[in-house]
């Protein structure tokens, strides 16, 4: 299984992390610390795995971004790098040509579309279609909550209770 | 009150505001994220529930990329949870999933919310719980939402299924008891015609079963056909890691399988389906010659890709077949040792531990060389890692790969001067190891360790140091080897040596001692010779010190039939034994010299050069240098230094100043000396060996001895005893006074004894308890009790095997070039039964978890007593307060580790047996577990069910007729699969 999942910045700024497995919030900053060394020193043409703890942690950098995934041994790392080239086409349909600024200001709708594609650190949805049009339900399931909220009749009427 | 909530919503800061407030405030951003936090602990209580969840997503965003604590908020984040609204409630679940482990206090609140949003209408709401709970889910909120969680694996959302299955492997984990209730509904998803849901499916069940394959196999039918219809390569990739499993398991499956791999194999385009085949076939159908020889070509292929990725994976896939089919590593021996110099280090380390595997006695040397120029070229890291893997390489398995020792210790010596070398630890292990183990090493050893003792400049590396310690410390001990004893006095005592850590001073202290004894030695023997040449007895005295070490040989062989406390003891007080051989040894000296003509002459080649001037000029060098670290600050280098300082003060006079003393008072005083030398010579003659970590065990406790007192003191001293008790040779660094440690400690416990006969039982209990800490003794106590020494006569037939061996290896050489010089027999490494016991210790344990065995009641059938009780346990006790609740999931983890580990050898057996009686209560059970309206799905399902095990349980039934249950493995299983 995924144990956890990482996006880091080439300059070392940590941008998404989802963690599957029981991690503290020490540990967390340990790994991360631990990972953009080990990771962001490799040079371009090396292989895209690296040993770590006894796991496997396979990653991929697309632009700016290195996307992380901690797996098993076991595990294939070929599938976990079509895992993460899933996300980010994913990604890239949703914000329409992603760039490293819309994961910034959109932070959890990056969040939502991993929930979508992952659960308990196990792939749930492979087509990218099904993933979209579940985000773009849930979008405006959002928005009309927020107009609700955000009418000014609302906020008056809270105002005045 | 109202018009601060407005204000606050007016002008709180969002998440897009603190995005980019972080952002432009580059320099004093951690100021900034705990000024935005100490806003976020006023906002976040607010009762207005928009300011309140901004807060939320505020902290939640903090805590998640800049690392910052969000516990403060748990209750809070459960408010917006509970939000009717979907804007909130997201937030709220994400903060929840994002921040709760099994310690938060408030995870019992929110079972409510979770029951409430799984049975929700909208289905977004229930994947949000869904998600939540495969995130956080603990054992109350896995035990407490098990029916939800059943009601959902059959809902109509194919959005909201797949979720629910993913959810119960976190349930299972949880909570075992879970399986009864979802098994089968999960198990009947094998034949969905969703391919979604068939993928949460087998999802599970590739996790299920890496933990635990055994359990599985009944279900391998379902999961052949999935591997022969599906054309989704994510979901085959999962099935052949199941069968990966289940094939090592089951022959017969294996059988079945392997040639829709090999199909698979030749037709997939997708590269991690490929690997996925090519690792299957080659960890668990290693048998299938013509599917490995399929999937070595297949290797070859992605060995030779431009692509790092698929060539660090084609070396790893060598490296699982490397073990059984060798040839398949030396087909591509080229790209392997190409490798080797790749630019990415995964794969030069990858391709090290496949050249290490190729490692044979044949070329052990061949390989070492090649790896030891790389190492003299390569990065301190990488260098460090070869030199690693050679060192453990070859120490594995009691030096089994090494023949020729002599070319080892050169080996070794070599390392030792590679610039980057940093492995001091293990290379100062294995020179004391082999130097002990090994006897007819020693003189080769003994010359490395001087050229290594003799080079100045390896005294400026401190990672070298306490090589340098083993350096000293075999050429005190084996001084007797040496080809010039002055030179490596100069080299032990030089000026450079202030370099070194006090406790490596005070060992080459230590050698210093051992050499001047053996020097003086040597020269009142050359004395007496030349003296007493008329005299006629010469045979007597000849060399002493060799002789000595024989004695004691002879005098292990002697004692070995004695008791072994007597053993024990005489090997402390090495004096003793000396005492009474060296006596024999006089009366029957003659014997002796013929026995050590061999060994003497190493020192007789010494002896010439043991003139009265060198003599002299040696207990200058050495009061000189000794002198000042006579009041050293650290106490071990000042109490040797002293030591050494005191027996040349003893003996100087008399032997340096013979010409001033007339006569008599000449021979007078040489007696005197000599006896003082001979004294101390036999002190350091006793054989020092490795002591076996079972050695405690052979002593029987003495009558007198009552344990039981102050045993609550013990645990304070273990505390500090404990990292020297772990190591067998502790003996190495401070030789000579471990053992007289040893001898203090005996005499002491001793005196302190009185009766007891409690003794024995509470050491078996503290055995018992502390189990870890002790290695376990297989050997009965009949077996031979004393370990072998260096030179056992036994050795006669250890060598025709050893040539035996040979014949064989050099037939079966792998290597290319055959080494000539392999006619010399190996030497004999000294054994401890310790050792051996650490190489059997590999013998794979099945191991059965609460899960496993749930799972295994539901498939084959079985009772379900003991779990249920079990789980009611710690229900109780998880009820009572939070304190305790951590304790009793420990608890029912304990326990149940304990009862299906003793179920698990003959789990098929009793299966087999009960199956006959156990048909009916299945069904019952079956009806009892569906509640109100699920009766009806229930029976459904019992029909496909029933029809599924029919032929097994009828097999079942005949089979428990018989009185024999020979075939334990086969009664339940095979039918489903064949």
């Amino acid at each position: 299984m995924i144990h956890f999942v990482l996006l880091i910045s080439r300059q070392g700024k940590v941008r998404l992390t989802k963690w599957y497995s029981p991690y503290t919030q020490k540990e967390r900053s340990k790994v991360i610390r631990e990972l953009s060394g080990v990771i962001l020193t490799r040079g371009p043409k090396l292989c895209n795995f690296v040993e770590w703890r006894g796991y496997k942690v396979v990653y991929k950098r697309y632009a700016s971004l290195y996307f992380c995934m901690c797996v098993d041994q076991e595990d294939n790392e070929l599938e976990i790098l079509e895992i993460i080239h899933h996300y980010v086409e994913i990604l890239d349909r949703y914000f329409g040509s992603v760039c490293e600024l819309d994961l910034i200001f959109n932070f959890h709708k990056a969040y939502y579309i991993l929930d979508e594609i992952l659960i308990a650190g196990e792939l749930q949805e492979s087509s990218k279609k099904t993933v979209a049009r579940l985000i773009a339900a849930q979008d405006s399931l959002v928005e009309t909550a927020k107009e609700q909220a955000s009418s000014i009749s609302n906020i008056i009427a809270q105002a005045t209770k | 009150m109202a018009g601060t909530s407005i204000m606050e919503t007016l002008f709180q800061r969002d998440l897009d505001d603190l995005i980019k407030g972080i952002r432009q405030q580059q320099i004093k951003e951690s100021l900034f994220i705990s000024k935005a936090i100490e806003e976020i602990r006023r906002e976040i209580k607010s009762t207005d529930l928009p300011t309140k969840s901004a807060a939320l997503q505020k902290l939640s965003y903090l805590s998640s990329l800049h690392g910052a604590d969000m516990s403060f908020a748990a209750f809070h984040a459960v408010e917006v949870m509970s939000s009717p609204q979907f804007f909130y409630k997201k937030i709220g679940y994400h903060a929840v999933t994002q921040s709760f482990n099994d310690d938060t206090p408030v995870i019992l609140l929110i079972t409510n919310q979770l029951r409430k949003d799984l049975n929700s209408s909208n289905q977004f709401e229930v994947s949000l719980a869904l998600e939540c709970l495969s995130r956080i889910g603990n054992v109350d909120l896995a035990r407490d939402l098990t029916p939800e969680v059943f009601t959902l694996l059959s809902s109509s959302k194919v959005f909201i299924k797949k979720k629910a299955i993913a959810v119960v492997l976190r349930v299972f984990e949880k909570y075992p008891d879970a399986v009864r209730v979802c098994f089968k509904r999960l198990v009947e998803n094998l034949e969905s015609s969703e391919p979604v849901i068939l993928s949460a499916v087998v999802g599970v069940f590739c996790e299920l079963c890496l933990k635990d394959p055994r359990s599985y196999l009944p279900l391998a039918p379902e999961f052949y056909k999935i591997l022969v219809d599906s054309k989704n390569n994510w979901l085959l990739i999962k099935v052949l890691k199941i069968f990966a499993k289940l094939a090592t398991l089951e022959p017969r499956l294996a059988k079945r399988v392997v040639e829709p791999i090999c199909e698979l194999m030749r037709r997939t385009e997708a590269k991690s389906l490929l690997f996925e085949c090519i690792r299957t076939v080659l960890s668990s159908l290693s048998e299938y010659e013509s599917a490995v020889k399929l999937a070595v070509v297949k290797v070859r292929e992605f060995l030779v890709d431009d692509d790092p990725n698929l060539k660090y994976l084609g070396l790893q896939a060598l490296s699982i077949i490397a073990p059984k089919h060798l040839w398949a590593v030396l087909e591509n021996k080229d790209f392997v040792i190409k490798s080797l110099s790749d630019g990415d280090y995964n794969i030069k380390l990858e391709s090290l531990r496949l050249l290490m595997s190729m490692v044979s006695e044949s070329n052990v040397a061949e390989i070492s060389r090649v790896l030891i120029n790389y190492a003299l070229k390569s990065d301190p890291e990488f260098c460090n890692q070869i030199l690693g893997s050679i060192l453990s390489t070859c120490c594995r398995n009691l030096y089994e790969v090494i023949v020729d020792f002599d070319w080892y210790a050169s080996l070794l010596g070599e390392m030792v001067r590679i610039p980057h070398c940093q492995k001091g630890e293990e290379i100062e292990h294995q020179i004391i190891d082999i130097a002990m183990r090994v006897k007819d090493v020693r003189p080769a050893l003994v010359h490395v360790c001087r050229n290594l003792l003799i080079d100045p400049a390896l005294l400026g590396n401190p990672f070298l140091h306490r090589i340098l310690s083993a350096a000293a410390w075999v050429s005190g001990e084996y001084v007797e080897f040496s080809r010039n004893p002055f030179e490596l006095m100069e080299a032990l005592l030089q000026p450079r040596t202030n370099l070194l850590l006090p406790s490596i001073r005070a060992v080459y202290v230590q050698s210093v001692f051992k050499v001047l004894i053996f020097c003086a030695h040597s020269y009142l023997l050359h004395k007496e010779n030349i003296s007493s040449v008329n005299t006629d007895n010469l045979a007597s005295e000849v060399p002493e010190s060799v002789f000595a070490r024989m004695s004691c040989e002879n005098s292990d062989f002697a004692t070995s039939e004695a008791p072994a406390s007597s053993e024990q003891h005489d090997s402390f007080n090495p004096r003793n034994i000396n005492q009474s051989f060296g006596d024999l040894s006089i009366e029957n000296g003659g014997d002796a010299t013929v026995s050590n003509g061999q060994a003497s002459t190493s020192a007789s080649l010494g002896r010439n050069s043991f003139t009265h001037e060198s003599i002299v000029n040696l207990f200058n060098i050495v009061e000189l240098a000794l002198g000042p670290l006579s009041r050293s600050h650290d106490v071990e280098i000042q109490e040797r230094a002293r030591n050494v300082l005191g027996f040349t003060d003893l003996i100087e006079q008399e032997i340096l100043n013979p010409v001033v003393q007339g006569e008599e008072n000449l021979a007078r005083a040489e007696t005197e000396a000599s006896r003082v030398v001979k004294l101390m010579c036999d002190a350091f003659s006793e054989e020092l060996g490795p002591v076996s970590t079972s050695a405690q065990d052979r002593v029987p406790v003495p009558d007198g001895l009552l344990l039981k007192e102050n045993l609550a003191d013990l645990e304070t001293i273990c505390g500090d005893i404990q990292l020297p008790l772990s190591s067998s040779f502790s003996l190495s660094s401070t030789p000579l006074g471990e053992a007289v440690d040893i001898s203090r400690t005996n005499l002491q416990s001793k005196d302190e004894t009185e009766p007891s006969h409690e003794s024995t039982s509470l050491l078996a209990e503290h055995r018992k308890r502390h189990g870890l800490y002790y290695l376990a003794s297989e050997k009965s106590e009949g077996a031979s009790n004393d370990y072998p020494p260096a030179n056992d006569p036994m050795s006669q037939d250890k060598l025709n095997d050893d040539a035996e061996d040979l014949l064989k290896l050099t037939e079966q050489s792998l290597a290319p070039k055959k080494k000539p010089n392999q006619a010399k027999p190996r030497p004999v490494v000294l054994k401890l039964d310790g050792d051996e016991i650490s190489i059997a210790a590999k013998k794979p344990e099945l191991k059965g978890d609460l899960l496993s065995g749930v799972v295994q009641d539901v498939l084959l059938g079985n009772d379900g007593v003991p779990s249920s009780s079990r789980s009611n346990r710690s229900e109780n006790l998880s009820g009572k307060s939070k304190g305790k609740e951590k304790l009793s999931t420990d608890l029912s983890l304990e326990t149940k580790e304990n009862v299906p580990g003793e179920k698990m050898p003959d789990h098929v057996n009793t299966s087999s047996r009960r199956s006959k009686h156990r048909s009916h209560g299945k069904e019952r059970r079956q009806k009892g577990q569906g509640k109100d309206g699920e009766e009806k799905e229930d029976n459904g399902q019992k029909e496909k069910r029933k029809s599924n095990h029919h032929r097994g349980k009828h097999k079942a039934h005949q089979r428990a007729d018989e009185p024999l249950n020979v075939v334990a493995q086969t009664p339940v299983i095979p039918d489903f699969l064949l």
